[in-house]
């Protein structure tokens, strides 16, 4: 009977359900904008200085063309990864990759260079100096990305989106626009292999779902930062097995990957958040539902292993690395998340009947 | 006789050549009218592709803007056009160039043949119209609306107000009797004539030029004072959105639209190539359509819109999330809150589980983990047992498993022993039944056997956050159906009680509480009382419980056989 007295975690500062407000209420709302207004062009700032550390490999930008649209990443090592989601983003109708190596070993260099449809450029600068690579990225963004719809993804994440197998992101993007939306948003899922991590097993090229076919449908936590209007989502799979008693720290699982993008825009947050924050409201507030999507995140693929005691040593992937010694330490471990409540991958209705993403009013 | 086809066209010229060389090459006069603000080389290339089809013709070029009378004037220039040059066309019929024909030209022939004194336009009165978006229906023709809906929205919206607050009305001339609909329709032609050769054009188009969108209500009121026959519908399958904008049909829509009666639908996505291939192909093997079912058809429409506007409810995810003023205090359908019951019989889970074809939860909200049923780690959806990671966001967690178990009836335990912090979700949302016996959490602290003055401080606590929990229930803000009985109330008359509890729960289902739960042996819980009473707390939630108790009595009233109501 006692721990109810004991200190709890509160709620941070973020508005749970049913508390969030009505937007620009207060009288600090123009102070608060101007504020981060300031913090916007500082972020342009910090990229454009530096731009320096990107060495082009590859430039083929001169190939873009209006209206097409664009696929922006940071890499490092994922030559196993990246044939499947070049592919995957070319049949969703990504007409253009513009990718960082971030100081691959692993042959991902060449076998990007050689892709008619990519732009690369190498660095071996700090990932987390630059800001877990968006400094690099906004860059980018900043000089080829303006006036077109721009997708920013990691490897190891597949968007899916209504109708994904039918429409190409170009009908996606034109139903946005004819909404008067700027910005698409998506929830990270971990999708994980039946038994061990280690045993999922994966071919490059393959699509790592086949392997990667469980998931986890009802166990996200929703919040809304009032400062940006961001949504802040954690929980699924990781914040079940590794977070349980550490649940601030989960992985924040909402993203804004697709922007139509303006080179005054910059991410604050990997694509968590982004300034300004009109880009952030990806959701309705009014009761109905807007268009949303997936990324399929296929991180536990028996790579992670390795990958993880690599993360771990390098402490290049969070902002206070050590705090998250344990979680890799357990990642490392051949972990098995899948449990008696997952639940099998069957496609993006299901994910939508499950409440993950939504059609909205797309028919 | 043969139906002639208006194309109005602005952009995806393409698609409109290919459409345009369909109808044509059926045998159909096509006159075009090209928007003015087309490119040069746009409209060179545009008519060069269709330079070889003698029966397509353009018509003077108008620059039209949405919403405003240049659509009329562009209709009107090319229907003129149409009338001139082409004596075989016995019906116009009125297209955009994203438009497509889903059903061959000859089986629209065959029925414009079969109904020749026919005008098929939608033309409904303003009184009756459901879908007009913003409110305007009637205001179309009695408010002036000098500025552009899409460039200067802020002061069209203003200037509507103004309008209307300061009582302001333009006169509806006289024989004109407003009629709004789609503005794809098909003409006889003697129709079009008389309204084209109108002696009161000149004075139509003069009014006409200040109304709102008038492209859904130039012909569709003038038709009405001319025509013989009309037929209100359109032959064309357009559905708009919520807020007025067309949908796009792309090519997974192939299924829907054999399923239509129209003859053509509108707006194609011009990259939904198999729609084009397929429906422009020389028509031969179209003849397996499917019984048309344009209800299924609307309902799916209808669907989309309710999804989009209000959504489903109790769900809170990454594009739903509605602030507090929109109703967002709510999980997803009705569950059962029970304080103190499983303290006062000692069987109340499984009981409950029988009785209410319920699942029975514990404590979820227990202080050192989320007690599921049946003592699952993780319950349906994902949902983990750990205190932590519910205690970093109750809301979700509750709002998540009443998702997550949609269609199966949700119950818990809660207590003042509890974790607190969602007591203001649970008193807010409608969907919450919630059931109190106030100051049986004494039960429990009695029935431990530990001393008195060792239990007094614990039950002073515990006694502090119900009495919280029922003030809260007991605010303007509670939204929850809430019943709260003491303690000796309830054990006054349990079988009552029980009966309106499972009442709340399933008020449909069938009486049949043949058994009861086992309450537990009361006597000498009066003392208990009075010692709390002498070590200085002052126990009221129990309410006037008696120093004695016969448990006889509740006992015989335990067993009594249940009467039928």
């Amino acid at each position: 009977m006692e721990p109810a007295t004991a200190p709890r975690q509160r709620l941070p500062s973020a508005c749970p359900i049913g508390q969030l407000p009505e937007p620009g209420l207060g009288a600090w709302s123009p102070w608060q904008a101007y504020r981060l207004r300031l913090r916007r062009r500082a972020l342009l700032l910090r990229a454009a200085r530096r731009r320096g550390q990107l060495v082009p490999v590859a430039d083929r930008t001169a190939e873009i063309t209006p209206e097409d649209v664009l696929c922006f990443m940071c890499v490092r090592n994922e030559a196993s990864r990246l044939p499947f989601a070049l592919n995957h983003n070319r049949r969703l109708g990504v007409r253009h990759f513009l990718i960082v190596d971030n100081a691959s070993t692993d042959g991902t260099s060449a076998l990007l260079a050689s892709q008619p449809d990519v732009s690369l450029w190498r660095t071996g600068a700090s990932y987390k100096a630059a800001r877990f690579g968006m400094d690099w990225l906004t860059w980018l963004m900043l000089r080829h990305g303006h006036g077109h719809w721009c997708l920013t993804l990691d490897a190891d994440e597949i968007l899916i989106y209504p109708y994904w197998q039918s429409r190409p992101l170009a009908a996606l993007t034109e139903w946005l626009d004819r909404q008067g939306h700027a910005s698409f948003g998506a929830l990270t899922v971990d999708m994980y292999p039946e038994g061990a991590v280690s045993q999922a097993g994966h071919t490059p090229g393959d699509d790592p779902i086949d392997r990667l076919g469980w998931f986890d449908s009802g166990n996200y936590q929703v919040q809304v930062q009032p400062r940006m209007r961001n949504l802040w989502v954690q929980g699924g799979a990781r914040a079940r097995a590794f977070f349980a008693d550490s649940p601030r720290k989960a992985p924040t699982l909402n993203k804004t990957p697709l922007v139509r993008w303006h080179w005054r825009y910059a991410y604050v947050n990997s694509t968590h958040a982004l300034l300004p924050p009109h880009l952030n409201e990806v959701y309705d507030t009014t009761g109905g539902e807007r268009t949303s999507g997936v990324l399929l995140h296929t991180k536990f693929l028996p790579e992670i292993l390795d990958r993880s005691a690599e993360e771990k040593s390098r402490g290049e992937h969070f902002a206070d690395g050590a705090q998250y010694a344990a979680y890799y330490d357990r990642l490392a471990a051949d972990p098995v998340l899948h449990c008696a409540r997952s639940t099998r991958y069957t496609g993006w209705r299901q994910m939508e009947a499950l409440g993950l993403m939504s059609r909205g009013g797309w028919i | 006789m043969t139906v002639g086809v208006v194309m109005l066209c602005h952009a995806s010229l393409h698609r409109a050549a290919q459409v345009a060389r369909h109808w044509a090459q059926a045998g159909c006069p096509v006159v075009i009218h090209l928007d003015r603000r087309v490119a040069e080389a746009d409209r060179a290339n545009f008519a060069a592709a269709l330079a070889d089809l003698p029966d397509v013709r353009f018509s003077r070029r108008i620059a039209c803007e949405w919403g405003t009378f240049s659509l009329v004037q562009a209709t009107i220039e090319a229907a003129t056009r149409m009338l001139q040059d082409f004596p075989q066309a016995g019906h116009v019929y009125l297209a955009s160039g994203s438009c497509l024909p889903i059903r061959p030209v000859a089986e629209l022939e065959a029925h414009l043949a079969a109904h020749p004194h026919t005008d098929f336009i939608e033309s409904v009165t303003t009184a009756d119209v459901g879908w007009t978006v913003g409110g305007l229906n009637k205001e179309r023709f009695t408010l002036r609306f000098p500025f552009s809906w899409k460039k200067q929205r802020q002061f069209f919206d203003r200037y509507v107000r103004l309008q209307r607050r300061l009582g302001f009305q333009r006169r509806i001339p006289e024989g004109i009797v407003p009629h709004l609909g789609s503005q794809w329709w098909c003409l006889t032609r003697p129709t079009l004539q008389a309204i084209l050769h109108h002696p009161d054009r000149a004075r139509h188009d003069r009014y006409f030029r200040r109304v709102w969108i008038p492209d859904e209500s130039y012909f569709q009121t003038i038709v009405r004072q001319l025509s013989t026959r009309v037929e209100s519908r359109s032959l064309t399958l357009s559905k708009f959105d919520f807020q007025g904008r067309p949908y796009v049909f792309y090519d997974d829509h192939m299924h829907l639209l054999r399923r239509t009666e129209a003859f053509v639908a509108r707006k194609i996505w011009p990259q939904a190539d198999q729609l084009y291939d397929t429906y422009l192909a020389p028509a031969t093997e179209t003849a397996s359509r499917p019984e048309p079912n344009p209800g299924k058809i609307d309902r799916l429409f209808a669907k989309a819109v309710e999804r989009r506007t209000r959504g489903r409810p109790g769900l809170y995810m990454q594009s739903r999330f509605p602030s507090k003023a929109r109703g967002a205090n709510r999980a997803a359908a009705p569950y059962g809150v029970f304080e103190g019951l499983d303290d006062l019989f000692s069987d109340f889970h499984p009981w409950l589980a029988r009785v209410a074809e319920a699942r029975v939860h514990g404590h979820l909200f227990a202080p050192d983990r989320a007690q599921f049923s049946g003592g699952e780690p993780v319950f349906k959806g994902g949902l983990s047992d750990s205190a932590s990671l519910r205690d970093y966001n109750p809301r979700s967690f509750l709002t998540s498993l009443i998702w997550n178990t949609r269609g199966e009836r949700q119950c818990f335990q809660f207590g003042p022993g509890d974790v607190q912090d969602i007591a203001p979700f649970l008193a807010g949302d409608p969907n919450a039944s919630i059931a109190i016996v106030s100051g049986a959490f004494a039960i429990p602290l009695w029935r431990s056997g530990r001393s008195v003055p060792e239990i007094r401080a614990e039950a002073a606590r515990l006694q502090k956050i119900e009495a919280d929990f029922i003030a809260l229930l007991q605010g303007p803000e509670t939204k929850a159906r809430t019943r709260v009985w003491t303690l000796a109330d309830f054990v006054e008359d349990p079988v009552e009680h029980l009966h309106q509890i499972v009442d709340d729960l399933n008020p449909r289902a069938p009486h049949r509480m043949t058994e009861l739960p086992r309450m537990v042996d009361l006597s000498g819980f009066g003392g208990f009382l009075q010692e709390l009473r002498n070590q200085g707390m002052q126990p009221v939630l129990m309410g006037e419980f008696p120093a004695v108790i016969e448990m006889d009595r509740i006992g015989r009233g335990m067993v009594r056989p249940q009467l039928a109501r």
